[in-house]
C-alpha cells in the first residue's frame, strides 16, 4: 500500500450477534478520489462505514483513516473526517446556522475561522437565505445539503455520504451530485455508499460492489461494464440475412440474432472500437444501413452479473 | 483544558429558551401544590399542632413555610430525573452521532448536559421561592441581607449537587434505553415513591422504623434538610415536632449527596464511553 492511499481496509470483519455483516474485506481508496460502495441494503455498507468513522468498534481486521489506526487513535480519525449520515442528523429546532456553530464549536474552531468557513459553506450549498429557519421547515433536499456543508466545514481528509441522496427527486439528487463533484475537485476524497447503480457510475473513480458482507469486484465504472463484455450493437438493415453471412470474419463478435426490429449483435470487447469495423464490412458488402444503435451494459447488468440477481430493496 | 461541553451547554439553552412553555408547566405543579395543598393543609394542620406549644425560644414554622422546602426539592428531583431525557431523543432522532462521531471527549456530553440541567433547576427553584414568599411562606425569617444572600447560595449549593446526582442518573438511564416510553415508565416509578418517603411533606420523626430507615437513606431527604437548614436555620418547631440540626448534620448531608453524585458519575461516564450509536 502506498502513501497515497488514505484510506487502508484488510479482512475487516463484523458481527452483530450471530449475524456476520461484513465478511472479511479489504479495500483502499486513493486521495483524491471518489470512492463508491454499492450493493443492496443490509449488505454491509452502512456496517463498514460505521466502523471507518469509529461509530462502531473494531471487531477484526485493520483500518487506517487518514493514516490513523481506528482502533488505536480513534480522536485522530475523528478530526480528520466530516460524515453525511445516512438519515438526518439534525436538530428540528436549531436554525441552520446554529446547526452549523454547533458543530464548529465541536470541533473547537476558532470563532473568527468558524464564522468565515460557516459564511463560505452556506454559500456554496445556497442555503444563505435560510440561515435563520429551524431545520424542521428546510426540504429533504436543503437538510441535506446543510449537512453536507456541516461535514466539510472541519476541511476533512476524507468526506463520508452514507447514501447521499436517498429519498430525494431526481433534480435535487442532480444537484447533491453537484455539490459532491464539486467538493471533490476542490480536494476532498469522497467515500460514499449507495444502493442507486446510476449514482455509482456516475460520480465514482472506483467501485466496489459489496453483498452479503464481502465484496464482489471492485474496478472503475468503464472497466466493470468493459470487464462484462456484453455491448450490444443494434443493426437495422436492407437484408438482415446477407448481413449476418458479411459479420462472419469479424473475431469479437460472440453472436447475433435477428428479430423482427433487426439484428442485435453481441460484442465480446468494448462496442465502441468494434462498431466502426461493423459498419464497414456491412457497408463493404454492399448492404445499407438504415439504423446502428450501441448498447453499453450499465452498473445494472453488471449487478446482475456479479450477484446474480437484481439489487434487493429490502432492509436486513 | 477542553471546553467543548459548554457548546453542548450552549445548545440545551438554546432549547430551553426556546421552549419556554416547558419551564412555566414544571413550574405549574409545585405552585399547584404550595397553592391548593399547602394552603389547605397548613390551615388544618396548623389548627392541630398548635396544641403542641413551641418551646421557648424555638421559631414555629407553619406548615405552608415547612412543606416550601419540600416543593423545591421535590421540582428539583422531577426535573433532574427527566433531564436526561433530552440525550434519548438526541440518540433516536438527534444529534448524538454528530456529538458521539467528533473529537470531543465523550464525558463532555453529560457534563453539558447536567450543566444545563442544574442551571434550570436554579432558575425553577429561584422562581418557586419568589411565588412562595408571596403567598406567605417564611424563609429566613429575621435574617440580615447578608445572611438571606448566603442562605441562598447554600441552598443552590444543595440542588445543584443533588440534581447532578439524579441528572447523571437519569443520563445514564436515557443512554441505555431504546424508547423515551420506558425512561418515562422508570422514572414515574421512582419519583413518588423517592417523594412520600422523605421528609419533604411531614417529619418523619413519626414514621415507622422501616420507613423511617429509608427516608434516611433516600436524597431527597438530605436535600430536603440542607434546604431547610439555610431557609429556616438550625432550630425550629413546626408540624408538632422540634428541628435542630447542626452544621456537621448539614455537611454530613452535603456529603452524602455528593457522594450519591460521584457514584453516579462513575456510571455515567463508563456509559458514555462504552456507547455505541449507530
Amino acid at each position: 500500500m502506498g502513501g497515497d492511499d488514505i484510506i487502508e481496509v484488510q479482512d475487516l470483519e463484523h458481527a452483530f450477534g450471530d449475524f456476520a455483516a461484513v465478511r472479511g474485506i479489504s479495500f483502499t481508496v486513493r486521495r483524491g478520489e471518489v470512492f463508491s460502495f454499492l450493493g443492496p441494503n443490509g449488505a454491509g455498507k452502512s456496517t463498514t462505514i460505521n466502523i471507518l468513522t469509529t461509530l462502531l468498534p473494531l471487531q477484526k481486521g485493520m483500518v487506517r483513516v487518514a493514516g490513523y489506526d481506528v482502533a488505536r487513535e480513534p480522536g485522530e480519525v475523528r478530526k480528520a473526517i466530516g460524515i453525511v449520515f445516512q438519515d438526518d442528523v439534525l436538530d428540528r429546532d436549531l436554525t441552520v446556522q446554529e446547526t452549523m456553530e454547533f458543530h464548529g464549536r465541536l470541533y473547537s474552531i476558532p470563532r473568527e475561522e468558524r464564522r468565515n468557513r460557516i459564511e463560505n459553506l452556506l454559500r456554496v450549498v445556497e442555503l444563505e437565505p435560510k440561515r435563520n429557519e429551524r431545520t424542521k421547515n428546510l426540504s429533504g433536499g436543503m437538510k441535506r445539503r446543510l449537512q453536507i456543508a456541516r461535514g466539510l466545514l472541519t476541511r476533512p481528509d476524507v468526506l463520508f455520504l452514507d447514501e447521499p441522496t436517498q429519498g430525494l427527486d431526481p433534480q435535487t439528487r442532480l444537484r447533491i451530485w453537484d455539490y459532491i463533484r464539486q467538493v471533490n475537485r476542490a480536494g476532498t476524497t469522497i467515500f460514499l455508499t449507495t444502493h442507486y447503480m446510476e449514482e455509482a457510475d456516475i460520480l465514482s473513480d472506483r467501485i466496489s460492489i459489496i453483498d452479503h458482507g464481502r465484496i464482489v469486484v471492485s474496478g472503475t465504472p468503464t472497466e466493470l461494464k468493459n470487464a462484462l463484455g456484453e455491448d450490444v450493437v443494434y443493426l437495422e438493415t436492407e437484408d438482415d440475412k446477407k448481413t449476418k453471412d458479411a459479420l462472419h470474419g469479424i473475431e469479437v463478435i460472440r453472436s447475433v440474432t435477428e428479430s423482427p426490429r433487426g439484428l442485435s449483435i453481441t460484442i465480446s470487447a468494448d462496442g465502441s472500437h468494434c462498431l466502426p469495423r461493423i459498419i464497414d464490412a456491412v457497408r463493404g458488402a454492399g448492404i445499407g444501413i438504415s439504423n446502428v444503435n450501441l448498447k453499453k451494459p450499465t452498473m445494472d447488468d453488471v449487478f446482475v452479473h456479479y450477484t446474480g440477481r437484481e439489487l434487493r430493496d429490502t432492509r436486513a | 483544558m477542553a471546553w467543548e461541553f459548554l457548546t453542548v451547554y450552549w445548545r440545551e439553552m438554546i432549547r430551553f429558551v426556546r421552549f419556554r412553555t416547558q419551564l412555566f408547566s414544571s413550574l405549574l405543579q409545585p405552585a399547584i401544590w404550595m397553592a391548593f395543598f399547602g394552603v389547605a393543609m397548613s390551615s388544618n394542620l396548623d389548627r392541630f399542632t398548635s396544641a403542641i406549644p413551641a418551646p421557648d425560644g424555638v421559631i414555629p414554622v407553619g406548615y405552608l413555610t415547612f412543606m416550601a422546602a419540600g416543593v423545591i426539592a421535590m421540582t428539583t428531583l422531577f426535573t433532574s430525573l427527566f433531564g436526561g431525557m433530552s440525550l434519548l431523543f438526541d440518540k433516536n432522532w438527534g444529534l448524538m452521532r454528530e456529538m458521539l462521531a467528533s473529537p470531543m471527549p465523550r464525558t463532555h456530553i453529560m457534563f453539558g448536559v447536567s450543566l444545563s440541567g442544574m442551571t434550570k433547576s436554579f432558575i425553577q427553584v429561584s422562581i418557586i421561592m419568589v411565588f412562595g414568599l408571596l403567598l406567605g411562606v417564611e424563609f429566613f425569617p429575621g435574617y440580615a441581607p447578608l445572611r438571606i444572600i448566603l442562605s441562598i447560595l447554600g441552598i443552590f449549593a444543595f440542588v445543584g449537587i443533588f440534581s447532578l446526582g439524579f441528572l447523571l442518573f437519569s443520563s445514564t438511564i436515557s443512554m441505555r434505553l431504546e424508547s423515551p416510553e420506558g425512561l418515562q415508565g422508570i422514572m414515574t416509578l421512582l419519583t413518588l415513591p423517592l417523594f412520600f418517603v422523605s421528609n419533604a411533606l411531614y417529619p418523619i420523626q413519626a414514621f415507622p422504623e422501616f420507613l423511617q430507615v429509608l427516608s434516611i437513606y433516600n436524597p431527597l431527604t438530605h436535600l430536603v434538610n440542607g434546604i431547610r437548614y439555610f431557609a429556616l436555620g438550625g432550630d425550629f418547631f413546626a408540624v408538632g415536632a422540634r428541628y435542630t440540626s447542626t452544621t456537621a448534620d448539614v455537611l454530613g448531608s452535603f456529603a452524602y449527596l455528593a457522594i450519591f453524585a460521584a457514584v453516579m458519575y462513575l456510571l455515567a461516564r463508563r456509559t458514555f464511553e462504552k456507547a455505541v450509536v449507530t
